[in-house]
C-alpha cells in the first residue's frame, strides 16, 4: 500500500518537474534521487563532496574539510583559535589580541557563531539583562553610499552596538517582543508562528534619525561557507537566468555588491541579502562592525563624529597597525573556508526519501538549489585547492527573491529591496541542535524549527508554501524529516 | 556484518596477541597452534570490550574527583596553605584519569552529543576574568559580581555564554580557583589560601561558594558519564555494543580527530605558533605536559583494548588493532607501533610547557614538542588507513 502511494507520489511529482522545464537543471537533480536509485543515483549523502566529514553531535560543524592536506591542517587550527579567542580591550598586556571595541556586538568570532555553529535570539523573558549577541541590527537612512550599498545613521552608523569598552558608552539597548501570528493547515490543524518587533532603549548619543531602516540579522553556521563561495557565478547567474525563463513567480535576482577586499563589483552571495561577494569582506567586516578590530582591509574604527568617546579611546596594537594584522587575518579566512560540511543523516530512511519527493514536488528546489560543481576560490591564498572541483549540495541559488510582507525588513541592501532576501542554503541545518541547542531558523531567528520557516515563506513562494499547507500530518512530518537530514 | 574469521587469519591474530612484538607475525604463524586461545575478534566484540573500558576510565576519573571532592571541601571549610595543597594534589591526580578519556569524544557519544557536557566539564582556554579577578583588574568576573547568584544551574547557564573562551565550569574553572593566574615564569600560579578567608580578600565568601559549586558540578557531569556507560538496559552503552561495525566507526572517528585535529593541532601546534602562555591546555597549573601524555595514552587504550585501573589492575580484551590485524598484520604493527612512539615523545615533554614552546625554531623544547606533533599526525593517517582496512570509510579524514 505504502508502495503504491509513495509510486503515484512520484509520478504526479515528475510531471509537475518536467512542466517546469526551465527550471528541471534545478528540479531533476531531486527526482534522480529516487528515480535512479537501483543505478546510478548521485551520491547526496556526502554534501560537500571529498570535502565531507561524517560528524555529529556539539562538533559537528568544527571539522576541516577531510580531504584537506595535512600541511594545511596546522594553518586551520591556527585561524580556528583566533577565531574562538576573546579579544581584549587596549591597551593589554596580550598585544596579539588587543584593540576590542570601543563599540561592539561580540568579543569572538566564536562569541556569535558559538562552535562554528548559528546564532539564536535573546531570552528576553527576563528582560533587558541579556542583550542579544548572535543577533545584530543594521542600520541605515535612504539613500546610498559611494559604493552603492546602504546609507548609515548619521549617529549610529550601519549596525547597533550594544556593548563598549570601559570608559565608553555602548550605543544603547535593544528589545524585543514577539506578536502571535495564527493560522491553519488545509487539515484544520492549527499552528502559531511569533512575529518580532524590536525597539532601541538607553540610547546613548540622542536619536536615531527619523526615517533610520533596520534590519535584524542572525549569525549562521560557518560550516561549508567555502565551498559557497566556490559556486561559480556563472552558475549563480544560470540560476537567474533559468527562473526568468521558467515564466512562473520565482524569479530570483542577483545582487552586486562593493567587495573591499579585491576594490571591485561582485557577485554578492554571502549575508541574508547576498550583501557581501567573499568571506574575506565579509569577515573583515565582521571583526571591524561586531568586535571593533581593525584590519587592513578596514583599518578605521566605526565610531561617529558625535561619539566623542568612541574616537578618544585607546587603540589596539599600539595605535600603529591594524589591529588583527594581515597574517592572522588570512588565517581567520581559511580557517572557516576550510570549515567541512558533515555528511547527510539517514538519507535513505523511508520517511526522508517521502520528504524529499514532497520538497521536490512543492517546487522548493526552485529556489534551493540542490547541488552544484565548486569551481576556485576568489582569493587563492586564503583558501585551499581542496575547495575545488567537488560536488557539493547546499539547497541555495544564491538568489534575492521578494519572500512578502511577513519578513519584509524594508531596508534595501545593494540592489535588494526591502522586500527580498537571499534564499538560505539548508545544508547542515538538522545540525544546529546538535551544535547549538536550538532549531531557531530565518535571518532573524523567529522560526522555531523548519516548518515554522516553510510557513513563513510568502511573496514569490507562496505557491509552494501552500502546497506544503495542503499536506497532512504525516506528509508534513516527512517533510521535516528530509530538511533535518540535510 | 561481522567478518566469519578463516582459520589461518585466527592464528595469525592469536599469534601477534602472544607476541606483538613480532615484526611479521602472519608469515610466522602457523595454522592451528593457538588453538586453545580465546574466539575471534568482530565487531561486537571489539564494542563491547571498548565499552567497558570505557565505563573504567570514568568510574576512576569519578572517584579521583570525589576524592578532590573532599580536598575542596577541607579547604572551604578551614582555608590554609596545607588544604590548598592538598586540593592542588587531588586535582592533578583527578586529571591523570580524565585526561586518558578524552580518546572517548568525537563522535556524538554521551560526552559530546547534543546534551553531552564536555563544554562545561573541560573547555578551554579560558578568559580566567570571567570567574575571578586578574592582575590589573580587582573586581572582574563573577565572583566579584554580587548581583549574580552562584548555583550550579547559573554557573551552567553563564558557561560559554556569548564566547567560547567565557568558561565559567570544569576542570579549568576549578584550577584557576585552586592556582590562580600563572604570572611566573619558572612555575605554575600561586594563589594564596587567604583568597578564601573572610577578611583577607575581598568576596572570599563567593570564591568559596564558586569552587564548591563548580566541583559539585563537575562530579554531577562526570556520574551521568559513568551512568551512560553503565551496563544496565536501557543505557547508551546497551545501544553501542549492539552498534557492530557502526560502533567500531565511532572508535576510529575519536581516535583519528583527537590524535590529529586536538591534540597536535590545537593543543601544541597552536601553541607552538604563537608561543603563548594562553594557548597552553592547563595553563595555571603547568600541568599541560601532563595532559598531553594523559590524551596520547587514552587513545593507546582504546587502540589496543588495554588500560591500567587506578587500583593497579590491568583491563585487556578484544581490540581495534585485533580487528586491523585480522585484515593487514604489517599495518596493525606500524599503527601500534606509531602510537607508542607518541605517547614516548609526550612524555619527552618537559614541563613547564609554556617555557617548552618558547625560543627559536631548534630550541630543544619546541623541537621536543614538534617531534610529538609530528608522531600523532603520522599515527592520524595510521587510523585512517587502519579504519579503511577494516572496512570503514566515513571518517572525519580521508585516506591521506
Amino acid at each position: 500500500m505504502f508502495r503504491a502511494a509513495s509510486s503515484k507520489l512520484f509520478t504526479r511529482g515528475l510531471r509537475v518537474a518536467l512542466a517546469c522545464a526551465g527550471v528541471a537543471g534545478l528540479v531533476f537533480w531531486i527526482f534522480a534521487g529516487p528515480a535512479a536509485q537501483a543505478g546510478a543515483a548521485p551520491d547526496d549523502e556526502k554534501t560537500g563532496g571529498e570535502t565531507t566529514v561524517f560528524a555529529t553531535g556539539q562538533n559537528a560543524f568544527s571539522f576541516p574539510f577531510a580531504n584537506l592536506p595535512d600541511e594545511e591542517r596546522t594553518r586551520f587550527v591556527i585561524g580556528n583559535s583566533f577565531f574562538k579567542r576573546n579579544w581584549v580591550q587596549a591597551p593589554s598586556s596580550t598585544t596579539a589580541r588587543d584593540g576590542l571595541g570601543p563599540h561592539f556586538i561580540a568579543r569572538s568570532c566564536g562569541g556569535c557563531h558559538v562552535q562554528d555553529g548559528r546564532g539564536a535570539p535573546p531570552d528576553f523573558t527576563r528582560g533587558l539583562s541579556d542583550q542579544p549577541v548572535g543577533l545584530l541590527l543594521r542600520l541605515s537612512i535612504p539613500g546610498k553610499d559611494a559604493h552603492g550599498g546602504p546609507k548609515p545613521d548619521p549617529v549610529y552608523g550601519d549596525q547597533f552596538s550594544n556593548f563598549a569598552v570601559l570608559d565608553v558608552k555602548p550605543e544603547g539597548q535593544i528589545s524585543l517582543r514577539y506578536d502571535t501570528v495564527r493560522g491553519k493547515f488545509a487539515d484544520g490543524t492549527p499552528y502559531q508562528l511569533q512575529k518580532p518587533r524590536y525597539g532601541f532603549s538607553k540610547l546613548n548619543y540622542g536619536p536615531m534619525a527619523k526615517d533610520v531602516m533596520v534590519s535584524p540579522r542572525i549569525a549562521p553556521q560557518m560550516a561549508g561557507v567555502g565551498l559557497l563561495e566556490a559556486i561559480p557565478d556563472a552558475e549563480i547567474l544560470r540560476n537567474a537566468r533559468e527562473q526568468a525563463a521558467s515564466g512562473g513567480p520565482v524569479r530570483g535576482m542577483v545582487n552586486q555588491v562593493w567587495d573591499a577586499p579585491s576594490q571591485q563589483m561582485r557577485t554578492g552571495r554571502f549575508g541574508w541579502k547576498a550583501n557581501v561577494a567573499t568571506l574575506a569582506h565579509q569577515t573583515a567586516g565582521a571583526f571591524l562592525g561586531d568586535m571593533g578590530i581593525t584590519s587592513p582591509t578596514f583599518p578605521d574604527e566605526t565610531c561617529t563624529a558625535a561619539q566623542k568617546d568612541c574616537l578618544a579611546a585607546p587603540r589596539g596594537a599600539k595605535g600603529k597597525a591594524p589591529e588583527i594584522d594581515e597574517k592572522t587575518f588570512g588565517d581567520v579566512v581559511f580557517y572557516e573556508t576550510t570549515l567541512a560540511p558533515a555528511a547527510r543523516r539517514n538519507p535513505k530512511d523511508a520517511q526522508v526519501l517521502q520528504g524529499q519527493k514532497l520538497f521536490a514536488q512543492a517546487q522548493c528546489a526552485a529556489c534551493h538549489r540542490p547541488s552544484y560543481v565548486t569551481g576556485e576560490s576568489p582569493f587563492p591564498r586564503l583558501g585551499s585547492k581542496a575547495v575545488q572541483g567537488q560536488t557539493i549540495w547546499p539547497y541555495t541559488d544564491l538568489l534575492l527573491h521578494d519572500m512578502g510582507e511577513g519578513l519584509a525588513d524594508g531596508r534595501p541592501d545593494f540592489l535588494a529591496n526591502g522586500h527580498q532576501w537571499r534564499t538560505p542554503p539548508l545544508w547542515g541545518i538538522g545540525l544546529v541542535p546538535d551544535v547549538n541547542g536550538h532549531n531557531r531558523l530565518l535571518h532573524d531567528g523567529r522560526a522555531r524549527g523548519a516548518l515554522e520557516a516553510v510557513l513563513w515563506h510568502d511573496g514569490e513562494a507562496k505557491a509552494s508554501k501552500d502546497k506544503v499547507l495542503q499536506m497532512n500530518a504525516q506528509e508534513r512530518a516527512a517533510l521535516v524529516k528530509f530538511l533535518e537530514s540535510l | 556484518m561481522n567478518p566469519v574469521l578463516k582459520p589461518v587469519v585466527l592464528a595469525a591474530t592469536l599469534a601477534l596477541l602472544a607476541a606483538p612484538a613480532m615484526a611479521q607475525p602472519a608469515a610466522a604463524a602457523v595454522p592451528g597452534k593457538a588453538a586453545t586461545a580465546q574466539a575471534g575478534t568482530t565487531a561486537a566484540t571489539v564494542a563491547k570490550h571498548y565499552a567497558h573500558l570505557v565505563q573504567a576510565s570514568y568510574d576512576d576519573t569519578l572517584a579521583s574527583t570525589l576524592n578532590l571532592q573532599k580536598a575542596v571541601q577541607a579547604l572551604i571549610d578551614a582555608p590554609s596553605d596545607e588544604g590548598l595543597k592538598a586540593a592542588r594534589k587531588a586535582w592533578l591526580d583527578a586529571r591523570e584519569f580524565y585526561g586518558q578519556t578524552e580518546a572517548f569524544r568525537f563522535y556524538g557519544g554521551p560526552i559530546d552529543d547534543k546534551n553531552g557536557p564536555e563544554g562545561r566539564i573541560n573547555a578551554w582556554p579560558m578568559d580566567e576574568s570571567y570567574v575571578d579577578y586578574v592582575k590589573d583588574a580587582p573586581n572582574a568576573g563573577i565572583i566579584n559580581n554580587r548581583k549574580v547568584t552562584i548555583s550550579k544551574k547559573q554557573l551552567s547557564s553563564l558557561n560559554e555564554r556569548n564566547g567560547e573562551e567565557n568558561i565559567a565550569t570544569g576542570w579549568h574553572a576549578i584550577e584557576f580557583l585552586l592556582w590562580g593566574q600563572d604570572l611566573s615564569t619558572t612555575g605554575p600560579g600561586n594563589r594564596s589560601f587567604e583568597d578564601f578567608v573572610d577578611g583577607k580578600k575581598p568576596n572570599a565568601d563567593r570564591r568559596r561558594q564558586y569552587l564548591k559549586v563548580v566541583t559539585e558540578l563537575l562530579v554531577d557531569d562526570l556520574r551521568t558519564l559513568t551512568k551512560a556507560w553503565a551496563p544496565t538496559a536501557t543505557s547508551y552503552r546497551a545501544k553501542f555494543e549492539r552498534g557492530g561495525m557502526e560502533s567500531v566507526r565511532k572508535i576510529f572517528v575519536g581516535l583519528g580527530s583527537l590524535s590529529r585535529g586536538e591534540l597536535a593541532g590545537e593543543r601544541l601546534e597552536v601553541a607552538l605558533a604563537s608561543q603563548d602562555q594562553e594557548d597552553e591546555h592547563s595553563c595555571f597549573s603547568d600541568n599541560t605536559h601532563r595532559d598531553v601524555v594523559n590524551n596520547a595514552k587514552g587513545i593507546q587504550n582504546a587502540w589496543l583494548g588495554q588500560y591500567k585501573r587506578a587500583d593497579g589492575t590491568t583491563l585487556a580484551g578484544p581490540s581495534l588493532r585485533d580487528l586491523v590485524n585480522d585484515k593487514n598484520p604489517a599495518l596493525a604493527e606500524r599503527t601500534s607501533k606509531q602510537i607508542a612512539a607518541s605517547v614516548a615523545a609526550a612524555e619527552g615533554i618537559q614541563a613547564p610547557f609554556d617555557r617548552e614552546i618558547v625560543g627559536a625554531k631548534d630550541a630543544p623544547g619546541r623541537l621536543r614538542v614538534q617531534k610529538t606533533i609530528d608522531s600523532l599526525v603520522q599515527q592520524s593517517k595510521d587510523l585512517v588507513e587502519s579504519a579503511n582496512a577494516a572496512g570503514i570509510t566515513k571518517l572525519t579524514l580521508v585516506k591521506p
